[in-house]
């Protein structure tokens, strides 16, 4: 067990590329989340060190998704302190987005306004019109700007809420489960372009998954919620991108499986 | 046995060398196919007036009806009429439709506004309009204010209804996904929840359509003095069948034509969506 570190000192394993310079660190500090008498997180303490990607992985009702939601800002914490600190050391508010794990696009815009959500409003058409037209082009799909996004197929859908995502260039993403609804191989080639994505922009990136193989492939870092409490917090010491069917990632996954399943196999 | 196989095989070869001609066939007879009964119809009526077996009293022969149409139209008294029924049916379109889209909006977005209006606006729903008619001609006689009322009033509901229900359907994901990506209200309404509501507020329209219509018709049989009503009851006072067969038929005409602008804006402004996709 002497992969677990909590608050350990940054390492050169966490992230390859530089952070943007709108990546942002992420301080929780005793963070707690009840919803009447069910108390979802019972004291969360974790620095996301900027253009860090970290994994939330747990069972159903671990709390991984309420932890999202609060860094998102859609739900209040009940207590505890949740801080963002931009690149120069000053607390800021990040430029922060989400991928759902349903792509929620606008079924009744075209892809390219679909994705030019991601910039707000009082965007300059031309400007409009470049970053959308680039940002696409990132994620393959520039011949698809003008259809609808009923004529698209599911992995194509989350390629165009990962592309709404970035196109404003966010400090931090948050990725709910973004591929859960994936069949398997469109799930590998959406990892991949994840993991590509992250290494250019730089972004720090919070995922929240069950599937512990993605945790171990995309990650510098996994975090295991129980019942409300980080159990694990196992750094990934490989760089990226890494290969399927790697002995050591492997490993590491049988250990957080352990880690996950402990409770129900004692 | 092989008889039976023999004359199996020439029917299959027979009928891959006649696709096209066939296929064009079937497209011209469907085509045809929705028009034939009111031919044959009209055919049999036409005969019967001509034998005398239909007396022109109760049914004035097809021919006659054209003729009436005709005349009606060089003096003038069809287009003004169809002109003033037109002008009063869109007009309370125009209010009763603005008032029943803004409650709905109102009460599909607000939770005060819902809880201080929908109550009141379901149990007066259930009183048919046009038993307003006695008491909306007490208020304001026979002039365009009573059939602006009453159409107003009979197209505000069905606009309200599928406005409100139309926006309570709206996906909550997208709703969600909205203010994550920061929008405004005013924006998250143009762009998310009005679209989205959208589909559901011109089935309303459309039932709208047809309600206005019947509004109207009743509305100027019993107090106007001008409007294809008004002209159909005329009509009657002096026996002319004719004329009444034809406020008849211009009705059809207008409701088909009201119903076929509606389906055109359903198929401009749903076309992304693949169900009106065609």
């Amino acid at each position: 067990m002497s992969a677990i570190a909590i608050d350990r000192p940054r390492t050169e394993a966490d992230h390859v590329a530089p952070p943007v310079a709108g990546a942002a660190a992420i301080h929780i500090k005793g963070l707690e989340k009840s919803f009447g008498n069910n108390r979802v997180l019972r004291g969360i303490d974790l620095d996301i060190p900027a253009g860090q990607f970290v994994a939330v992985i747990g069972k159903s009702g671990c709390g991984k998704s309420t932890l999202l939601r609060i860094l998102m800002g859609l739900e209040e914490p009940s207590t505890g302190h949740l801080r963002f600190e931009a690149f120069d050391g000053k607390d800021a508010q990040p430029n922060t987005r989400i991928v759902f794990q349903e792509p929620r696009l606008l079924p009744w815009f075209s892809v390219a306004d679909n994705v030019a959500v991601g910039l707000g409003e009082g965007v300059p058409t031309e400007v409009l019109r470049k970053e959308t037209a680039s940002v696409l082009s990132e994620v393959q799909l520039a011949e698809k700007a003008d259809e609808w996004p009923s004529s698209l197929s599911g992995g194509q859908k989350q390629r165009v809420a990962l592309a709404r995502a970035l196109v404003s260039k966010p400090g931090i993403l948050a990725l709910d489960e973004p591929l859960g609804a994936l069949d398997a191989l469109t799930r590998i080639s959406m990892q991949e372009l994840l993991n590509r994505v992250w290494r250019e922009l730089g972004f720090t990136a919070v995922l929240v998954t069950h599937d512990v193989s993605e945790a171990v492939h995309l990650a510098d870092r996994v975090v295991v919620l129980d019942e409300g409490r980080i159990v694990l917090d196992l750094v990934i010491p490989y760089p990226h991108p890494r290969r399927h069917g790697n002995p050591a990632l492997a490993e590491l996954e049988g250990q957080l499986l352990a880690a996950i399943l402990g409770d129900i196999r004692s | 046995m092989s008889a039976f196989d023999t004359s199996f095989i020439r029917v299959g070869a027979e009928s891959r060398t006649r696709p096209v001609r066939t296929a064009r066939q079937v497209i011209s007879l469907q085509r045809f196919l929705p028009f034939l009964l009111p031919i044959v119809v009209i055919a049999a009526w036409q005969l019967g007036s001509a034998f005398g077996w239909i007396s022109t009293r109760i049914m004035p022969s097809p021919a006659a009806v054209v003729v009436a149409f005709w005349q009606t139209t060089i003096s003038g008294q069809l287009p003004n009429n169809i002109l003033v029924s037109a002008g009063r049916a869109f007009a309370g379109l125009l209010v009763g439709g603005s008032i029943g889209f803004l409650l709905g909006i109102a009460n599909g977005v607000s939770r005060l506004s819902e809880q201080l209006t929908d109550t009141t606006l379901q149990m007066l729903r259930t009183i048919p309009h046009l038993a307003m008619v006695p008491l909306v001609i007490l208020w304001f006689g026979i002039g365009e204010e009573s059939k602006l009322f009453l159409t107003a009033l009979g197209v505000l509901f069905p606009i309200y209804l599928n406005t409100y229900h139309g926006v309570r359907n709206v996906d909550r994901g997208l709703i969600e996904m909205g203010r994550v990506y920061g929008m405004s209200n005013w924006t998250l309404f143009r762009k998310v929840i009005f679209p989205g509501a959208l589909p559901s507020i011109l089935v309303g329209l459309r039932f709208a359509l047809g309600i206005m219509w019947l509004t109207l018709i009743v509305a100027e049989s019993i107090a106007a003095s001008s409007g294809i009503g008004y002209m159909a009851n005329n009509a009657r006072e002096f026996g002319m069948t004719d004329v009444v067969v034809l406020t008849l038929v211009i009705y059809a005409i207008l409701g088909k034509l009201a119903d076929v602008v509606a389906r055109t804006i359903e198929r401009k402004a749903l076309r992304w969506n693949p169900a009106y996709q065609n």
